[in-house]
């Protein structure tokens, strides 16, 4: 069999297409990958234009003591995506239009006036923000409809909490006392609260005697229980200004980082392709130059041919995989110490897609057949093994794991996942990966027996 | 049973493969039926036969390739060495690779030797570092053959070796398996050239519809055919005698 194996290796080598894909592919993918992950998304470009005058726009929001200014809300905008500043309503359309950015978000020449108006109690319409989008993409609509309504809930909720310390503020004075200024009167007025009007009228309650005393001694319990209930508002404020807090747990699903995750996605896409193309391609090409009869007639049993290819597309899966671990190790830091997990990782996955290859190329009597059925049966799978939990009904997500469990992507992944990270199922991806190889293995053989 | 007639068989050399009763059937179509003959060492003989007569069938089987569905294949001598219609071999490899890679799965004693004997008797020496790609299909069928030799067989089966090539290769390809013979290894090959089969062939065995119909020379095989006089063209003798067969 060895024999069998290093003519393989040869001819691998005198074959400048196939060796450019098993060594280019895994490095293209690897260097990919290792953007992807290190870099990070880029911000989607927004186009942002200001119709508020300036003068106004520098005085920003009042909200009492405090207040909200526009500076300040556009830096926080231009941190979540990346601001390109327009001259003119139309320019910010014409780049929507023209694909130079993902959106424009242009603020309306009344937008602080309406929401000051709301804020005092005094607008009749709600303050409004435009945004337009080109949704030529429904994907590239979807990214830009989500950061825009985030970023809208935030600005909401930064002025939900300026609106709630001005709150606060005007109760403390009506518990406390203090001074009070009146919005758009610009007047100042000394408040008693409700603190020293108890004490006000306890201080005269010894005074006052008779009826007037009960009367007195009603009002005095009314500050008192108004001081004490107005003190929860505190409490109750606050939590309008973030009503849900969130605690996460995770109960099931041992997800691995992401990163970890892209680069096992990396391989076994690399291995499904390569491995599986390259079996599938050398076991075709042994009934495309006659061989294989030449072969199977006493020189190498059925089984032995078969076992060799597996072999064979095992040793080009390490040597694949290798290349592409060597390469992403430029970008992200892999955690050699489990070499051993995600290493056994790899040569059961390198041997399922084999044998996998196998059962096509059998079934194939020629290379170009053999390559095309490898593409259209491995390309589905992959995406349909990536289809998050979740995303599609019960029924049709137990129908994908089925169908997925059948092929090796899906262990192979997650099996790869695990290997690189202490997150996810080792030892039942690995035993599944190897039922998967022997079950092809016995299919592949079936099928020499009807086909040869 | 085939008619006989005296053939100028080596009687004197003995028999390295005698086959007797073979039966083959795919579904409901009798590939071969009953087919019985014999051959001896050095004898070169020729299954000729229209299409779908069961040559390669037949061939398979002597080969090992196939099991029969009844009848025995005897081979006293032991190997039986056989080289597929198409040539067999790795293209990217080379001529000496080829018949090295071979040599070692055949577990042949001296594998070097042994293609070294074989790039000698194809005459194709100088090629060794060819890619097989780089032969004409004349030089790729010698490789093939040679391929078929080299664990020294008794007996070669050929299936019809010269489709495909022009008639420069096919000459020197028939010098080539003459040698064979003259050296002792029993030649049988199948052919639809009916020239080939009597220029070359020591005894024909025709066959037709998996029916072994004649075995012995081309000259009993014309007498057989009612024809007589000077040999002007051997088809129109050979379906003269396929049609007196009833084929």
């Amino acid at each position: 069999m060895r024999w069998l194996l290093l003519k393989d290796l040869q001819i691998l080598r005198r074959s400048p297409l196939l060796t450019a894909l098993l060594v280019i592919y895994p490095i293209v993918l690897a260097v990919l990958i290792g953007f992807a992950v290190s870099r990070g998304p880029d911000k989607p470009r927004v186009a942002f234009f200001n119709e508020i005058e300036l003068e106004e726009a520098s005085e920003g929001l009042e909200l009492g003591a405090g207040g909200f200014s526009q500076d300040q809300a556009f830096d926080q905008l231009c941190e979540r995506v990346e601001c390109v500043d327009t001259d003119s309503r139309e320019e910010a359309i014409a780049k929507v239009e023209d694909g130079d950015v993902l959106a424009a978000l242009i603020l309306p020449r009344d937008f602080l006036q309406r929401l000051q108006d709301q804020l005092a109690g005094a607008g009749l319409e709600p303050a409004s923000v435009e945004v337009y989008v080109n949704e030529d993409d429904p994907i590239k609509a979807d990214l830009v409809d989500d950061r825009i309504r985030s970023l809208i809930t935030e600005a909401n909720l930064v002025l939900s909490d300026e609106i709630s310390a001005q709150l606060l503020g005007y109760l403390d004075v009506l518990v406390e006392g203090g001074e009070f200024s009146i919005p758009f009167l610009g007047q100042t007025i000394d408040v008693l609260g409700l603190e020293r009007t108890e004490r006000i009228l306890k201080d005269v309650r010894s005074e006052v005697s008779g009826p007037r005393r009960e009367v007195l001694d009603t009002v005095i319990r009314f500050a008192e229980l108004a001081g004490e209930n107005l003190s929860f508002a505190d409490e109750l404020l606050g939590s309008v200004a973030e009503p849900i807090a969130v605690e996460k747990e995770v109960v099931s699903g041992d997800v691995p980082p992401l990163d970890t995750f892209a680069i096992a996605v990396a391989i076994a896409i690399t291995l499904m392709f390569v491995t599986t193309l390259l079996v599938a391609g050398s076991l075709a090409l042994e009934r495309e130059e006659n061989t294989f009869t030449r072969l199977t007639r006493g020189l190498v049993s059925r089984a032995g041919l078969l076992a060799e290819k597996i072999g064979l597309g095992t040793i080009c899966s390490i040597a694949v995989a290798l290349v592409l671990l060597v390469v992403l190790e430029l970008f992200v830091s892999l955690d050699w110490s489990r070499f051993p997990l995600f290493g056994i990782a790899i040569v059961l996955a390198g041997a399922a897609f084999a044998a996998m290859g196998s059962a096509i190329g059998v079934a194939a009597r020629e290379v170009r057949a053999s390559a095309l059925a490898a593409f259209a049966l491995t390309l589905p799978i992959a995406f349909l093994s990536l289809v998050p939990t979740g995303t599609v009904s019960e029924d049709v997500y137990d129908a994908i794991r089925i169908v997925t469990g059948a092929f090796p992507f899906r262990p192979a992944l997650d099996a790869l996942s695990a290997g690189l990270s202490p997150a996810g199922e080792l030892p039942l991806n690995l035993l599944h990966l190897a039922l998967l190889t022997v079950a092809y293995f016995a299919l592949a053989r079936l099928t020499l027996r009807r086909f040869a | 049973m085939p008619s006989q007639a005296s053939t100028p068989r080596k009687e004197a050399a003995p028999v390295v493969l005698k086959v007797s009763g073979l039966r083959k059937s795919f579904g409901e179509r009798e590939a071969l039926r009953g087919v019985e003959f014999e051959v001896h060492r050095g004898e070169l003989l020729a299954v000729v036969g229209p299409n779908g007569a069961g040559k390669t069938t037949m061939l398979g089987i002597l080969a090992g390739i196939r099991p029969p569905d009844a009848g025995r294949v005897e081979t006293p001598s032991g190997e039986v060495g056989w080289v597929p219609q198409q040539a067999a071999l790795y293209r990217r490899l080379t001529v000496g690779e080829n018949l090295r890679l071979f040599a070692r799965l055949e577990k042949v004693e001296a594998p070097d030797a042994a293609v070294e004997r074989m790039l000698e008797q194809t005459g194709l020496a100088e090629r060794r570092d060819d890619q097989v790609a780089e032969l004409s299909g004349g030089n790729q069928q010698r490789i093939n053959i040679a391929i078929g030799l080299l664990a020294d067989p008794a007996v070669l089966l050929l299936d019809e070796p010269s489709a495909g090539l022009d008639p420069g290769q096919r000459i020197r390809l028939w010098e080539f398996v003459a040698g064979l013979a003259k050296r002792g290894t029993t030649v049988i090959y199948s052919t639809h050239q009916i020239e080939e089969a009597t220029h070359y062939g020591d005894r024909l065995l025709v066959l037709a519809d998996g029916e072994s119909l004649f075995d012995g020379s081309f000259e009993a095989m014309r007498q057989a055919a009612g024809a007589s006089g000077e040999v002007t063209d051997p088809e129109a003798d050979f379906v003269r005698f396929l049609e007196k067969q009833g084929h």
